[in-house]
C-alpha cells in the first residue's frame, strides 16, 4: 500500500511536469496563436512534441484517476505540486530558459508544502470510518 | 507579451481545472478503487464504469475547455510561469472547493501547506 502511494506520486508528478514541458516546445515551434486566427490552435494536433506531450498528459490522467479513487482531492493534488519542479528543472536545462533564484525559491516552498500533506492522512476521517464499517460488517454477516 | 491576455487566460484555465477536479474527485469516489475494479473484472470494464459516470464527463468537458486555454496561454508565456502558476492557483482554489464542497477534512497541516503553495506561486512570478 506504502509503495503503490509512492509509486502514483511519482507517476502523477513526473507525466504532469514532462507533459507540460513536451507541450511548450510544441507551442514555440508552432509560433503564437492570435485571437482572430485562433483557429491555428487546431495545427497543434499534427505537431510531434504536442503528440507526445498529450501522450504523457494521458499517463497522468490515468495515475491521477486511480489515486482520486482511493484518496482525498486535497491530499492527490499535491502529488500534481511536484510537478512544478519537475517542469522547473526540465525549463532549465531542456527549453534552456531562464529560471531566476525566486523561482527556484518558489519551487523550494511548493515542495515543502507537498511534503508536508503526503506524510498526513490521504483520506478524510469520516470515509475512513465508513469504509471501516463496510468492511466489519462483511467479516461479521448480522 | 500583454500580461493582463496572459493572466485573463490563467484566471479561466484556474476556474475550469478547479471546477474538473471537484467533479472527478467526487465521480471517483462514487465508481470505488480503480485498481481493484481493474484486477476483478479488468481493464475495458473498468473504463466502461469511468465513462458511464455523468460527473466523470461533466468535470472531463471542464478539463478539455482548461487544456485550451492551457495552450494559448503556454504560446503567449514560459512553461515555468504557466504551468506552475495555474496549475497552483488551481491547488489553492480547489482545497477551498473540497473543504465546503466536498466536505473533505481540510485540517490545520493541508491549510498550511497550501500557504507554502501559494507563497510558492508569488516567488514564481518574480
Amino acid at each position: 500500500m506504502k509503495f503503490k502511494k509512492i509509486f502514483i506520486y511519482m507517476a502523477v508528478a513526473c507525466c504532469n511536469g514532462t507533459g507540460d514541458v513536451l507541450l511548450k516546445r510544441g507551442m514555440d515551434s508552432l509560433g503564437e496563436i492570435h485571437l482572430n486566427h485562433w483557429t491555428h490552435i487546431f495545427n497543434a494536433f499534427v505537431n510531434p512534441w504536442i503528440i507526445l506531450g498529450i501522450l504523457f498528459l494521458a499517463g497522468f490522467f490515468y495515475a491521477y484517476l486511480t489515486a482520486l479513487s482511493w484518496a482525498d482531492l486535497t491530499y492527490v493534488l499535491p502529488a500534481t505540486a511536484l510537478g512544478y519542479v519537475v517542469t522547473a528543472f526540465l525549463s532549465r536545462f531542456f527549453l534552456h530558459e531562464f529560471v531566476s533564484p525566486w523561482r527556484w525559491a518558489g519551487v523550494l516552498l511548493i515542495t515543502c508544502g507537498v511534503g508536508l500533506v503526503a506524510r498526513g492522512p490521504s483520506l478524510t476521517e469520516r470515509q475512513i470510518t465508513e469504509t471501516a464499517l463496510a468492511a466489519k460488517e462483511q467479516h461479521e454477516p448480522a | 507579451m500583454n500580461p493582463l491576455k496572459l493572466w485573463s487566460a490563467i484566471g479561466m484555465l484556474v476556474v475550469a481545472s478547479s471546477a474538473g477536479d471537484i467533479l472527478l474527485s467526487a465521480a471517483m469516489k462514487r465508481i470505488g478503487d480503480l485498481d481493484a475494479i481493474r484486477i476483478q473484472k479488468g481493464l475495458l470494464s473498468m473504463i466502461g464504469h469511468i465513462v458511464r459516470e455523468k460527473l466523470f464527463l461533466v468535470g472531463l468537458c471542464c478539463l478539455i475547455f482548461s487544456f485550451f486555454c492551457l495552450l494559448t496561454a503556454l504560446s503567449w508565456g514560459d512553461a515555468s510561469l504557466v504551468a506552475p502558476a495555474s496549475a497552483s492557483l488551481t491547488y489553492i482554489c480547489s482545497a477551498i472547493l473540497a473543504k465546503f464542497v466536498l466536505h473533505e477534512n481540510v485540517d490545520r497541516r493541508r491549510w498550511i501547506s497550501a500557504a507554502l503553495v501559494c507563497v510558492g506561486v508569488l516567488l514564481l512570478v518574480k
